[in-house]
């Protein structure tokens, strides 16, 4: 598949500058959720509003997970009645929410990330304790092997070296 | 090298043969050994932990108590099926040892749940993450730090409008998440932390807490259920025999109503205790330490707690299941940095070794002033055939009624007040390399290789707190 391929090939052609690291917000309890505020190293690589609608995406996606309601409740007892034995053929809600936040995480580094020298990694992959988002300094001359489809097209990725 | 060609006599010829094979073998071999035999996450884990099945099952270091408990268990249980039930289900109703046999069965469950699972352990931060938190730890404190005091290492958020203190970490080298805690037991942070119970061989933690309360809550109908019984069973035999006699006859209901009688008291208190702290939604840890009692000043409270019993409990029991964080069974890749080939290995071992000489203090440190005596503890997953770091804290000596387990959560905890109160005189010596004499004995690569894992890019920084942790030593 070309797109993740060109993540790949990101990884290869382009060197880690640096990682930024999105804190948890603990104001509300211990909910898993992420501070929104803009990370002043990514001032000059992505819009702020892009990355906040990715943090507030994500948050959503941990408050749905997290949400204590009938259905929880309905898969909690149902576990309970079965001496837990439940768990063992069965994947649980919160399970499932991670798999959509896995893909929408891929997606937006897809799209939105990678495109910019930007890749996000998964927080399940940290503790859920923080959004790592590693920076990559493009190296001009390799640009030739990644394939065209994204980041040459779009100017932000090429003009890592250039201009910023 | 060359392949062997014909060229030389057969002697050469065998000969280049067998080196063609062996030049090309060390090239292929580690590169094989990297595809073929895989680490999965469990064997390199760094904290003191057993695991079994392939990862599957992960438990505390010390695990005799829970052998003890599961015989006991077993053995009164099946003493019940096997002597009392045959005469109560005649003289009564099958339905004895049908309910019996449900409530085992519950038993069995739930503590082979609570056990065998990951109770909220928090991974480590990776070398990225730490150097990235010493950083900020640096300019938040302003990174001069006349006088070398250490920075106190402590961030405050406000949940629901109470201040809570975020401590941090110096083993797991990150902020505590509110309500974590570390347990020294296990050396790792724990989330949610209830207690450590040595009865089930495992900490008490966020993603466990339900299937352990649902243990103690079982197994005190159990045992009620089995004493009830077994005293019927008595009495009923000796209306017809006569009490001696009853008792020669089922000499087994004897020692299953001693047992039963001395667990129930224990048993039952503990699920009481729980079901109020359930009720509040509070944890061990911080109703020993009086955390939101109204003690501490007419505006604390518990911000955690959703304001009616019936909302703490669902939620505490019914609520979502988190998933493990550690990945236990997943497989170490092989891209990270960390564990890319041997030369990064060997070049950081002068290096790493004092890091794991202090990472491996500060637990010690952490745990109990009165212990640092012991032995080095070292990351729970390596074979190093060395000191076995049998804590006296760990020893599951007194029996577990409450104020005993109470007493090791308060061990446990009294190490971030002590933080806190010491203050810098506390914090030197983690930072310091660790004292003279307790470098660890056996394999030191592999060792390093799991400290590696820790401290790759915060070499620097740890260099600098060591080097002003020694200072301040010699000037103490």
């Amino acid at each position: 598949r070309p797109q993740v391929h060109s993540l790949q090939e990101l990884r290869r052609s382009a060197s880690l500058a640096t990682k930024v690291f999105v804190q948890r917000d603990y104001s509300d309890g211990t909910t898993c959720q992420f501070q929104t505020k803009f990370p002043p190293e990514l001032e000059s690589r992505i819009e702020r509003q892009l990355f906040e609608e990715t943090v507030k995406t994500l948050n959503s996606f941990y408050a749905e997970a997290e949400k204590i309601g009938g259905s929880s409740y309905l898969e909690g007892c149902l576990a309970c009645a079965t001496a837990y034995f439940i768990f063992l053929c069965m994947e649980t809600h919160y399970e499932k929410v991670l798999k959509k936040i896995s893909k929408y995480i891929q997606e937006q580094n897809e799209k939105i990330y990678a495109p910019r020298g930007l890749l996000l990694t998964d927080p399940l992959e940290r503790g859920m304790r923080v959004i790592e988002i590693s920076i990559y300094e493009d190296r001009c001359s390799s640009g030739s092997s990644s394939s065209g489809s994204s980041s040459s097209s779009s100017g932000g990725g090429g003009g890592g070296a250039g201009g910023r | 090298m060359t392949p062997g060609g014909g060229s030389g006599p057969m002697k050469d010829c065998e000969y280049s043969q067998i080196s063609t094979h062996s030049s090309s073998s060390p090239m292929e071999s580690p590169h094989k050994k990297k595809k073929t035999a895989p680490k999965r996450k469990w064997e390199v884990f760094p904290g003191r932990n057993k695991f079994f099945c392939n990862g599957r099952i992960m438990m505390a270091r010390q695990t005799g108590v829970f052998y003890l408990t599961l015989v006991l268990i077993l053995v009164t249980s099946g003493l019940f099926f096997a002597f009392d039930c045959p005469y109560l289900s005649e003289k009564i109703t099958p339905a004895i040892p049908a309910i019996g046999g449900i409530l085992f069965f519950f038993v069995m469950g739930t503590l082979l749940r609570t056990s065998f699972s990951d109770p909220g352990v928090l991974p480590r931060a990776t070398p990225d993450e730490a150097a990235d938190l010493e950083r900020q730890i640096d300019i938040a404190n302003g990174s001069s730090s006349g006088g070398y005091r250490p920075p106190p290492r402590t961030k405050e958020v406000i949940i629901n409008g109470q201040t809570v203190k975020l401590k941090y970490c110096f083993t797991c080298k990150i902020f505590r998440p509110p309500r974590a805690s570390h347990c020294s037991l296990c050396d790792n942070c724990v989330e949610r932390f209830d207690h450590h119970c040595p009865w089930v061989g495992n900490c008490v933690g966020k993603r466990n807490y339900r299937f352990f309360y649902m243990f103690i809550l079982s197994l005190s109908f159990l045992t009620v259920f089995i004493f009830a019984f077994v005293i019927t069973h008595v009495i009923l035999r000796s209306q017809q025999t006569g009490f001696l006699n009853a008792l020669k006859d089922s000499p087994a209901s004897v020692l299953e109503a001693v047992v039963c009688f001395f667990s129930v008291w224990s048993i039952v208190g503990l699920s009481g205790f729980h079901t109020y702290l359930i009720s509040s939604n509070q944890t061990t840890n911080e109703d020993i330490k009086g955390s939101w009692s109204n003690k501490r000043g007419k505006e604390n409270y518990n911000p955690y707690s959703y304001g009616n019993i019936f909302t703490n409990c669902c939620a505490a029991l019914c609520g979502p299941l988190s998933p493990s964080l550690i990945d236990r069974r997943g497989f170490i890749q092989p891209d990270t940095p960390q564990l890319a080939g041997p030369s990064n290995g060997i070049t950081m071992y002068g290096a790493t070794q004092s890091q794991s000489n202090m990472a491996a203090a500060t637990p010690l440190l952490q745990s109990e002033p009165s212990i640092t005596s012991e032995e080095l503890p070292l990351p729970g997953k390596t074979s190093l055939s060395g000191p076995c770091a049998t804590l006296t804290l760990g020893q599951p000596t007194p029996p577990s009624s409450m104020p005993n387990l109470t007493s090791d959560t308060g061990l446990t905890d009294m190490i971030p007040l002590k933080e806190e109160h010491e203050g810098h005189q506390f914090l030197t010596p983690e930072e310091a390399p660790s004292p003279p004499g307790m470098l660890p004995s056996g394999s030191p690569i592999t060792h390093s290789h799991t400290m590696h894992v820790l401290s790759l890019a915060s070499q620097d920084s740890l260099h600098e707190d060591s080097v002003r942790g020694l200072v301040k030593l010699s000037s103490v």
